[in-house]
């Protein structure tokens, strides 16, 4: 039994925290406040060098030979700086389901240039803001002698603005399983609550859509809803971090608000939640990497419970830091609103408490 | 990070399934058994089911040979929890001081001559043991311990008075806390003993609880005298050996807990599924359903909390502070847990044991459940420790009584 990271992969955490602090200040990840398709090329090109593109990918696709659980503690800390980079859908969602997916064929043609960081993939799977997965999905391929083509369009594309690959979750008779489109997509970028992050919609018409291999969502969606938990706790750690610092530091009354107990209490109910979330996001990690039988079920569980549990640690972080939180100067705002977009993305607390009811017999 | 057992761990969990499968009371499990209800039953019953368990050797997994254990490993003892919850077998009930509190506090701080002398019968089963920490004035606030003890000569004196003492009605021994020096500051001055519960001045009157069932006492000590030899480790380290058996009392037993959840969600389902709502299954009704899965979401988060707190025990030799962040997240989820099996029932919640729905298991379910928030230290305690000493908050709240206004 032995249910924590290695020393390298610690090593690796430390590693990044060290070069994001230097590299992706705050001030940094502010400079694309504004832009809807902006994110930071510079950054990508200093993680392409350092080879975190790579890391997950098997060598003979250009990979280091790492594995999905050697990403988990390295997005925590892409969440955790809030990084403008596309790094969670293209190598921790889309590779992922590309390299679960594809064929031989496909890998060795789409793999390489994620793993250098030259291609940008993206996870297409939402068509309406209610719902997710399942029969949310009503996106139906034409086929065409040997060719597939996609019509319509794709919602909520996180990264969609930097992508120029797509892997687009569409329904064939009743199956849903995962094309990829290299070419034709049309991307509209959108205003995001979140504004460290770009998304927009995908539109396809007649494109030609390349099916990957093994033809169910799962386990590529159960990967990629793994890995944006372990971005979440990332990013919640740091509410947490910030919290707390701040109530040793602020004074009301003569005394740092971090002496009363109702701050200390409320620091205390935080802990405690995101320790439970690490366990789930951790557990969900390690079971889908090692294809556990409750796969499926641990990844309802972790994204279900870091959905509502790190959402209310984020609004908790906000009312700890009193009005200085409410102003766009400070920085809690950008924290509050990746964990809430966080919150839905890949399926709601509900959602996912369905699929958890439905897979124990509810 | 490998969450697989080991071949080896897997034939011991062979083992012991198929020991307590040929072992089961007769009975147990079938509908025709009938559970032991009064104090009195549960305890005649558990005697014999946990003297059977100690007399295979299972009792004291992990404690060392030369004890009277088995010498095996920390797994060893999860998977024994894990295989008994998950048969639904009896849970240890009256020996759970003596097992989970004074042995690891014996083995931690006592001489070896009181590890030879004690040890072995907690394992037999033949002396019982209390926890004789909290007083009418001393709760959460553990460090006022106000029960006097006095050296004269060879033994020490005790004077004072314990409360909710669990099992001192029947106990054989007591892990008592007491005052052996009141010039100092107040954790400073704490001694260690183990007493003879069967010593003269020691009056212990059952109380009843809010089950209706008596499981903890009051107890009164009056001129007890305690030989010297019943000191542990040293006088005046109280405090620390008393940290040990809280430390314990948060540790790995928890997993046990776990399975005990899964079997009681089980059981959840299995009425949310047969009682009707508005036409429709109660499991079918949305607010319920999203209610129940919450449910499972959260006790199976207990299990990969458990294995963290493992992990860190293989790691660092001992169970760290996150033991507080466990039993807080647990009690808590317990609490909910609780809440939401005793809305199933509805209006049936309103009545009890043989009218009562399920037979008034979610009702005795409920009123238990406080048991977890206020016990082996309070929810609000819990917090105060995490945010002390984990987060690194600033200690306690200054507060003086208002200044008498002059007449
Ligand atoms: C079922 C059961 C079995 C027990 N068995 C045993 C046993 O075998 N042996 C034994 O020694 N004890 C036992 N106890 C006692 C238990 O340890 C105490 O009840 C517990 O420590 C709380 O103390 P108290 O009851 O005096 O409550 P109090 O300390 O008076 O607490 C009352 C309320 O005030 C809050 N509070 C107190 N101090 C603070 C603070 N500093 N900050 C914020 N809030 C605070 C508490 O959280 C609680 O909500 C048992 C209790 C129960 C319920």
């Amino acid at each position: 039994m032995d249910f924590d990271f290695s020393a390298d992969q610690y090593g690796l955490r430390d590693e990044a925290r060290r070069f994001l602090e230097k590299q992706c200040p705050v001030s940094h990840v502010r400079e694309f406040l504004d832009d809807k398709a902006g994110w930071s090329r510079d950054l990508w090109k200093q993680m392409a060098d350092l080879g975190w593109m790579a890391l997950p990918f098997p060598e003979q696709y250009g990979g280091l030979g790492q594995s999905f659980l050697d990403l988990v503690l390295l997005l925590g800390e892409l969440g955790r700086s809030l990084a403008p980079v596309p790094f969670l859908s293209s190598v921790a969602m889309a590779g992922q389901v590309i390299l679960a997916h594809g064929s031989e064929e496909q890998r060795a043609r789409l793999l390489p240039g994620i793993a250098s960081g030259d291609r940008i993939a993206a996870l297409a799977v939402s068509e309406q803001p209610q719902g997710f997965g399942g029969t949310s999905i009503d996106m139906h391929p034409t086929q065409d002698g040997d060719t597939w083509h996609l019509n319509g369009e794709k919602k909520y594309v996180l990264d969609a603005p930097a992508a120029d690959l797509f892997v687009v979750a569409a329904c064939v008779g009743d199956q849903n399983r995962w094309f990829v489109v290299e070419e034709g997509a049309r991307v509209t970028p959108q205003t995001t609550y979140d504004p460290t992050r770009g998304a927009g919609s995908v539109s396809f018409d007649d494109a030609v859509a390349d099916p990957l291999e093994a033809p169910f969502l799962f386990p590529g969606l159960q990967l990629a809803t793994a890995a944006v938990c372990a971005e979440m706790i990332g990013a919640a750690e740091k509410i947490l971090d910030m919290t707390v610092e701040y109530s040793k530091q602020r004074e009301q009354f003569g005394r740092p608000i971090g002496s009363f107990q109702a701050i200390k209490h409320k620091c205390a109910e935080m802990a405690t939640e995101l320790e439970a979330a690490r366990a789930a996001a951790y557990y969900a990690c390690w079971a889908v990497a090692s294809g556990a039988e409750d796969a499926a079920l641990s990844s309802h569980i972790a994204k279900s419970y870091c959905s509502d549990q790190l959402a209310h640690l984020a609004g908790e972080g906000v009312q700890g830091h009193g009005g200085i939180a409410f102003t766009w100067e400070h920085d809690m705002h950008l924290y509050l609103k990746r964990i809430k977009t966080a919150q839905v993305f890949l399926g709601d607390g509900p959602y996912h408490r369905e699929r958890i009811a439905r897979i124990v017999g509810l | 990070m490998d969450l697989a057992f080991s071949p080896e761990e897997t034939a011991f969990r062979h083992e012991i399934s198929a020991w307590i499968r040929d072992n089961l009371p007769a009975g147990w499990g079938t509908p025709e058994f009938k559970e032991p209800k009064t104090f009195e039953e549960r305890l005649e019953f558990s005697r014999a089911w946990e003297k059977r368990l100690a007399e295979a050797g299972w009792a004291g997994i992990s404690w060392p040979k030369d004890y009277g254990g088995r010498g095996t490993t920390l797994m060893d003892q999860i998977i024994f929890h894990e295989e008994m919850a998950a048969a639904r077998a009896p849970q240890i009930f009256i020996n759970f001081v003596g097992i989970n509190l004074a042995g690891p506090t014996i083995m931690a701080h006592g001489s070896e001559q009181q590890k030879k002398r004690y040890l072995p019968k907690i394992l037999d089963m033949s002396e019982v043991w209390c926890q004789g920490f909290s007083e009418p004035n001393a709760g959460s606030d553990l460090a006022n311990v106000q029960t006097k003890a006095v050296l004269d000569g060879d033994n020490f004196i005790v004077n004072g008075q314990k409360i909710w003492t669990s099992f001192a009605h029947v106990a054989d021994w007591c892990l008592l806390l007491c005052r052996t020096d009141s010039s100092v500051a107040k954790h400073k001055g704490l001694s260690y003993l183990l007493v003879d519960m069967h010593s003269a001045g020691i009056e212990p009157r059952p109380l009843k609880q809010i089950t209706g069932e008596a499981e903890f006492d009051e107890v009164f000590f009056t001129d007890v005298r305690v030989p010297r030899a019943q000191l542990l480790g040293e006088m005046n380290m109280g405090w620390t050996y008393a940290n040990t058996t809280l430390a314990n009392e948060r540790g790995p037993a928890f997993l046990a807990h776990q399975i005990r959840f899964r079997n009681s969600l089980n059981d959840l389902f299995d009425s949310a599924k047969r009682t009707m709502r508005d036409g429709v299954p109660v499991a079918e009704h949305p607010a319920f359903r999203d209610r129940l899965a919450r449910a499972y979401a959260e006790v199976e988060i207990m299990r990969y909390i458990g294995y963290r707190l493992v992990t860190s025990i293989l790691r660092n030799g001992r169970p760290g502070v996150e033991g507080s962040i466990a039993k807080l997240y647990w009690s808590e989820m317990v609490r909910r847990f609780q809440e939401t099996s005793i809305a199933i029932a509805g209006l049936g919640g309103m009545l009890d044991d043989e009218d009562g729905f399920d037979g008034g298991k979610w009702n005795r379910g409920f009123s238990m459940s406080f048991a977890q928030t206020i016990a082996a230290g309070s929810s609000e305690i819990q917090k105060n420790i995490i945010s002390e000493r984990v987060l690194g908050m600033p200690r306690g709240e200054v507060w003086a009584p208002k200044p008498k206004e002059k007449v």
